[in-house]
C-alpha cells in the first residue's frame, strides 16, 4: 500500500515538474490514462505492474529532474496530438465553455471565478486552466466561506489552488459571524440569505468585481433552463428575468452600465452527466466528500445530515451513528442531506448516479423552501 | 441513463467510454402555442427515461395546479419554466433543454411561435444544426409555418424535420397527411432547405415520437427520436477557408504571444500561410497550443491558440485567416437585419456593432425593403420594428474582416447594441460588401474623384519615390502596393520598367528627354489619382525642380515624397544590375551619383534609409503614414 502511495506521489510530482497531465504522466507508467486515478481511489495493482512502473518512473524522474526550470511549461513538446477528428460532446462543450471565458476575461475589466468546491466548480477551475493555458486565468477565484463548510472541502480547496498555482480570496461575511448566524439559529432561509447571499454581494462590491463566472448549469433546475449564459444584475445584484438580452451564435454583448454586473455561466449546457463524464475523462480530482465514508450522522426531518464537527446542536435523544454516507452535492454540512452509499471510486459514484431516480438538487435543503424558489432566489441576488 | 443495469464499475466503463464518443446534436422546435411543442419536447424526455422521480413527482403535483389535459400527466408543465410565464400557460423565451441516448446527446431550443416572438425563435435557430418544424394536422400549412420556415432558412439551417402534430385528431389520415406533406414542400421551395422531413406524428399518445406507430402502417420513414439520432449533419466548416477571430492574446511570458480563438471555418497546421486582417501582415502557423499538448491540426469550433513564426502586432479583434483566402474587409456592407428591441430602427441613428469578436459603431445608411415573415414579401419602409426583418445597408466606423453569412455562420453574424442601454437590439447576417464597383450607384453623387476614392474606401494619393539608382525605391515600392493590395486597397505602381518600354519608349536620356520622362509620368500620376487609385512612383528623379513640378500638378495633400536616403556607398556596393560597375569603367554617361549630381529633397514627407531599415519596416512604416494621415479611410 505504501508502495502504491509513493508511486502515486512521485508521479504527481513529476507531472508538475515537466507539466504533464497526470493522465500523460499515468498512461507513460501504467500504459493506461487513468491508472494512477485508479490507483488513488484505492485501486489495487499486481507487483509485476508495479515494478514496471517504478521503473519507467525512474526514467521520467531523470529526463526530468527537480532543478529543471520553470519555462517547460512552455517549451514545445517532441509529439503532436492528432487532427481534429469528429469532435464529441465533451469536445464541444468543453470548447464552448472555453470561448465564453475568454470572452468575458478579454472584454470585462474586473472579472472573478466563483468556486465552491464542489464538482461543477471544480470543472470550471480545469476548464479555465485550459482557457488560458500557458497563462494562469487573469482573474482570481472568490470563495464565499460560510463558515460552515465541510472541513476536508476546506483542507481540498487550499490543496488545489496551490498546485495549480491560482490567486484565491476567501470571503467571511464577519458582520454575520458576530450576529452568530448559523444554520441552527437562524433557519436555513436566514441563513442562506447572510452568509451566502449578502456575502457574495458583499464581496463583490468590495473588490469592484464587475463579471463573475458560475457552474450554474441549465439542466439543475426548471427555471435555469431559460437563464442566459450571460445573465446581468442590476445595481444591487438583483436578477429581471423579464430583461435578459439574446444571445445569438457566439456572440455575447457583455456591455454593462454603472453599477451593472454579469454572471457568467460557461457550463450552461452541460447536464449532469456531461459533469461526470468530462471528471472521469479528463481525471479531474474532487473533494473527498463526493466518495462513500463512514461518516457520523443524524437523521432530521427524512434528511441525513453528518455532524461535522462539534458546533452541531444534538436533539434530545440524538446520537450521531456511523454510516457508509456520500454527498452528491456540496454545501454547508447543515443544509446538505448525504446519501448511502458504498461508492468510493469514480466509476461507483457515476454508476449511482446513473442509476438514481432521485435528481441532484434534492438533497439540498434550500429549494424546498417553495415551488419556484430557486428563481425568487434569484431574483434576489442569490447566484 | 436509459440503460439502467449497471451491474459493476466494469459496465459503467464501458458505458462511460461508449459515451465519451457520442456526437452531438442542436435542434430547435418551433410551432405555435396549440401545435403541441412543449408536449413533444416533455415526451422526448420522459420516454427516453430522462426525468427523476421527483421530477415526476413534481410534474404531476404541478399538473393538479396548472393542467390542461385532465388527468393525464401534462408534459407541457415540464417544459414551460418561469413562473410567471406558467400562469398564462405560454412558453414567452428560449428555452434549453437536454437529453441524451446511447447514440447522441441533443441540445433542444424550446422557443414559442407567436409572431411576437420571432426574435426568441432567432435565437434559438442561431446555435441550431437542424429545425423541428410543428404542424397541426387539423389546420396544415398556416402563416405561421410560413413565418417559422423563414426565420430558420434565413438563419441558416439547411435541414428541417416537419412533424404533422395531433395525427390522432385526424384519424391518422394518410391523404391529409400527404396533402400537409405535398402543401410544405411545395411552399418551402424558394427557401433552398437541403433536405425536408415530413413525419406524421401524435405527442400526446407517443406515435412515431420515439418508436415507429402501428397507427400509421402507411408511414414509411422513421420516428422522429431515431430519426434524429442518425440524421447526418451537414457540416462543410472543414472546408471553408481557414478563420481564427481572436479573443485574447496570451502573454504568458515575456517572449510568450499566443493568439486565443475559436477556429470559425477551415483547418489550420503547423506551417500553414497566414494573413491578418486587418493589418494584412503576413506570417506562419508555428504551433497550435491546447493544455494537452499541440496539435498537428485544428478544425472548426476548436478552442486553441496559435503562435507565428514572426513577431507581428495581433490584437483582439483582429482575423487570421487562410493566405490564400483571406476573408474580405470592409466598412459598408448589406445585411438582413432581425430587430429585437421595442424602440424602432431609424437609419441614421449609430448603433454598436459586435462582430465575432470586435466591436465598431455602425449607422444603417439605407433600409433598402422590409421581409414580411409571412408571405416573404418585399415592402418599403423607413423604419424597423420589434420582430421585423429588413435588408439594410450599413456603414461602419472601422472596417472589418467577414464572410457572408450564407459563407460562414460565424464570420459573417453580428449584434447591434444599443449606445446607451447596452441591450442586444439586433442580429445582423452579411450578405456582401458595398465596397464594390457594381454598388457605386449606392449613394447618389457626383462621380466625382472623392466618389471613385470613397468606392475604394481611401484617399487617392501619389507616393513618388525618389533616391539613387540600387537605393530600394523599387523594392519597397513593390512591397507597399502588395500591402495595399492585400487590405483590398486599389493602388498602381509605376516605374522606369512599365513606363520606358511603353508609353515613353521614344524618350531617350538627354536632358529633355529626362524632363519630358517626368513630365509623362506626373501626368500619367494625376490621371491615375483622378481614377481614385494610392499610386506608387518609382524614378530616381534626381532635380527637385521636377519633383516640384510633379508634386505642384497633384492635388492638396495628394504628393507624397519617399526619400530612399540610401547612402550611395551601400547603393554601389548592391550594384544590383551592374550599372555602378559600368558608370566607374565609364561605359555609362550621365549616371546619377558618378558624374550626375542627385539634389536630395528638403522636404520629403518619408525619409528612409534602407541601409538601416529593412525593406518589409520601411514599407509598413509608409503604410503606417498613409493610416495615420487618413489616406486609407473612405
Amino acid at each position: 500500500m505504501n508502495e502504491i502511495q509513493d508511486l502515486i506521489g512521485r508521479a504527481e510530482r513529476i507531472a508538475t515538474r515537466a507539466d504533464l497531465s497526470l493522465t500523460t504522466v499515468s498512461r507513460k507508467l501504467l500504459n493506461d490514462g487513468k491508472g494512477i486515478a485508479r490507483l488513488k481511489a484505492g485501486g489495487q495493482c499486481t507487483v509485476k505492474t508495479l515494478d514496471a512502473a517504478r521503473a519507467r518512473l525512474k526514467a521520467l524522474e531523470a529526463q526530468y529532474p527537480a532543478s529543471a526550470a520553470a519555462p517547460a511549461a512552455i517549451a514545445k513538446p517532441q509529439q503532436l496530438l492528432g487532427g481534429p477528428r469528429g469532435m464529441t460532446h465533451l469536445d464541444r462543450l468543453e470548447a464552448e465553455a472555453i470561448h465564453i471565458m475568454r470572452e468575458v476575461a478579454a472584454e470585462m475589466e474586473n472579472p472573478v471565478m466563483l468556486y465552491s468546491i464542489g464538482k461543477d466548480s471544480t470543472v470550471m477551475l480545469h476548464l479555465a486552466r485550459k482557457a488560458f493555458y500557458p497563462a494562469k486565468p487573469p482573474f482570481p477565484l472568490l470563495h464565499i466561506d460560510t463558515t460552515w463548510n465541510f472541513k476536508e472541502t476546506i483542507a481540498f480547496r487550499d490543496a488545489v489552488v496551490k498546485e495549480l498555482g491560482f490567486e484565491l480570496i476567501a470571503h467571511i461575511n464577519e458582520d454575520g459571524v458576530r450576529q452568530g448566524v448559523t444554520p441552527f439559529t437562524h433557519g436555513s432561509q436566514i441563513y442562506t440569505d447572510v452568509m451566502l447571499t449578502q456575502s457574495l454581494r458583499d464581496a463583490l462590491d468590495k473588490y469592484g468585481f464587475n463579471a463573475a463566472f458560475g457552474g450554474g448549469r441549465r439542466d439543475e433546475e426548471k427555471s435555469r433552463a431559460k437563464e442566459r449564459i450571460l445573465s446581468f444584475r442590476s445595481t444591487g445584484h438583483r436578477w429581471d428575468p423579464k430583461n435578459q438580452r439574446p444571445e445569438l451564435w457566439s456572440i455575447y454583448n457583455t456591455r454593462i452600465s454603472n453599477g451593472q454586473t454579469i454572471r457568467a455561466f460557461p457550463i450552461s449546457n452541460w447536464t449532469e452527466l456531461d459533469v461526470w463524464q468530462y471528471i472521469y475523462r479528463e481525471n479531474i480530482k474532487l473533494p473527498g466528500v463526493y466518495f462513500a465514508a463512514e461518516r457520523p450522522v443524524v437523521t432530521r426531518g427524512g434528511v441525513t445530515l453528518m455532524v461535522d464537527d462539534e458546533r452541531m446542536p444534538l436533539e434530545p435523544g440524538e446520537t450521531p451513528r456511523m454510516e457508509m454516507v456520500r454527498f452528491r452535492t456540496l454545501g454547508c454540512y447543515p443544509l446538505t442531506g448525504a446519501v448511502r452509499s458504498e461508492a468510493t471510486i469514480l466509476p461507483e459514484i457515476i454508476q449511482e448516479m446513473l442509476v438514481a431516480r432521485s435528481s441532484e438538487r434534492q438533497g439540498r435543503v434550500i429549494d424546498h423552501d417553495q415551488s419556484a424558489s430557486m428563481e425568487k432566489k434569484k431574483q434576489e441576488g442569490y447566484f | 441513463m436509459s440503460s439502467v443495469a449497471l451491474a459493476s464499475t466494469a459496465d459503467v466503463e464501458n458505458y462511460l467510454a461508449a459515451h465519451e464518443n457520442k456526437g452531438l446534436l442542436r435542434f430547435i422546435t418551433c410551432g405555435s402555442v396549440d401545435d403541441g411543442k412543449s408536449t413533444l419536447i416533455g415526451r422526448l424526455l420522459y420516454d427516453s427515461k430522462l426525468l427523476y422521480d421527483d421530477q415526476i413527482a413534481a410534474l404531476e403535483n404541478d399538473t393538479k395546479r396548472h393542467g390542461t389535459q385532465g388527468e393525464k400527466i401534462d408534459f407541457a408543465l415540464l417544459v414551460d419554466g418561469l413562473a410567471a410565464e406558467r400562469e398564462q400557460g405560454i412558453t414567452i423565451d428560449v428555452a434549453y433543454r437536454y437529453f441524451s441516448t446511447e447514440k447522441r446527446k441533443f441540445i433542444v431550443a424550446d422557443t414559442p411561435g407567436h409572431e411576437q416572438y420571432t426574435r426568441n425563435m432567432a435565437t434559438g435557430a442561431s446555435t441550431a444544426d437542424l429545425a423541428v418544424i410543428l404542424i397541426d394536422a387539423r389546420k396544415g400549412v398556416l402563416t405561421q409555418t410560413r413565418r417559422h420556415s423563414y426565420i430558420v432558412s434565413l438563419l441558416g439551417i439547411r435541414q428541417v424535420v416537419v412533424a404533422v402534430n395531433k395525427m390522432d385528431l385526424i384519424d391518422y389520415s394518410e391523404s391529409t397527411f400527404r396533402k400537409i406533406e405535398f402543401d410544405y414542400r411545395d411552399f418551402a421551395k424558394p427557401l433552398g432547405f437541403e433536405s425536408i422531413t415530413v413525419i406524421p406524428m401524435s405527442a400526446l399518445e407517443g406515435d412515431n415520437v420515439i418508436t415507429k406507430s402501428a397507427k400509421t402502417p402507411w408511414y414509411d420513414g422513421a420516428a422522429l427520436l431515431p430519426y434524429l439520432e442518425t440524421v447526418k449533419i451537414h457540416s462543410d466548416h472543414a472546408e471553408k477557408s481557414f478563420r481564427l477571430p481572436v479573443q485574447w492574446v496570451n502573454r504568458a511570458s515575456h517572449d510568450f504571444r499566443g493568439f486565443a480563438g475559436t477556429v470559425a471555418g477551415g483547418t489550420v497546421r503547423p506551417g500553414d500561410d497566414i494573413v491578418v486582417l486587418p493589418s494584412a501582415k503576413r506570417s506562419k502557423v508555428a504551433r497550435i497550443i491546447t493544455h494537452d499538448g499541440d496539435l498537428a491540426e485544428a478544425g472548426p469550433d476548436m478552442a486553441v491558440t496559435l503562435t507565428l513564426d514572426d513577431e507581428i502586432d495581433i490584437s483582439r479583434g483582429d482575423v487570421i485567416c487562410a493566405a490564400r483566402a483571406p476573408a474580405e474587409q470592409t466598412d459598408q456592407f448589406a445585411a438582413h437585419v432581425l430587430w429585437m428591441a421595442e424602440q424602432k430602427l431609424f437609419p441614421g441613428r449609430q448603433y454598436l456593432l459586435k462582430t465575432a469578436n470586435r466591436i465598431v459603431s455602425a449607422t444603417v445608411t439605407e433600409l433598402k425593403h422590409k421581409v414580411n415573415v409571412n408571405t416573404l414579401e418585399h415592402m418599403s419602409g423607413k423604419t424597423l420594428e420589434l420582430n421585423e426583418v429588413g435588408f439594410c445597408n450599413f456603414s461602419l466606423s472601422h472596417p472589418v474582416a467577414f464572410d457572408s453569412y450564407k459563407d460562414n455562420r460565424r464570420t459573417g453574424s453580428f449584434v447591434l447594441i444599443d449606445k446607451r442601454a447596452n441591450a442586444t437590439i439586433g442580429a445582423g447576417l452579411i450578405d456582401f460588401s458595398l465596397r464594390r464597383a457594381q454598388n457605386v450607384h449606392w449613394q447618389d453623387l457626383d462621380v466625382n474623384k472623392t466618389a471613385r476614392a470613397s468606392a475604394k474606401h481611401q484617399r487617392p494619393c501619389v507616393l513618388w519615390f525618389t533616391g539613387l539608382s540600387g537605393s530600394g525605391k523599387s523594392t519597397v515600392a513593390n512591397l507597399v502596393e502588395k500591402r495595399l493590395h492585400d487590405m483590398g486597397r486599389h493602388t498602381y505602381t509605376l516605374d522606369g520598367d512599365n513606363v520606358r518600354h511603353g508609353l515613353n519608349k521614344d524618350l531617350g536620356f538627354t536632358d529633355a528627354d529626362r524632363v519630358e520622362n517626368i513630365r509623362r509620368v506626373a501626368e500619367t500620376a494625376r490621371l491615375m489619382a483622378d481614377a481614385g487609385l494610392i499610386v506608387c512612383v518609382s524614378f530616381i528623379s534626381p532635380f527637385q525642380s521636377e519633383r516640384r513640378m510633379a508634386r505642384e500638378l497633384m492635388g492638396e495633400g495628394e504628393f507624397i515624397e519617399v526619400y530612399i536616403s540610401t547612402p550611395l556607398e551601400v547603393c554601389e556596393k548592391r550594384d544590383i544590375k551592374g550599372l555602378y560597375a559600368k558608370a566607374r569603367r565609364g561605359e555609362i554617361k550621365n549616371f546619377t551619383g558618378i558624374d550626375s549630381a542627385y539634389e536630395p529633397p528638403q522636404i520629403a514627407e518619408i525619409d528612409i534609409d534602407t541601409s538601416d531599415i529593412p525593406a518589409p519596416d520601411a514599407a509598413d512604416r509608409i503604410v503606417e503614414y498613409l493610416k495615420g494621415n487618413g489616406y486609407l479611410e473612405g
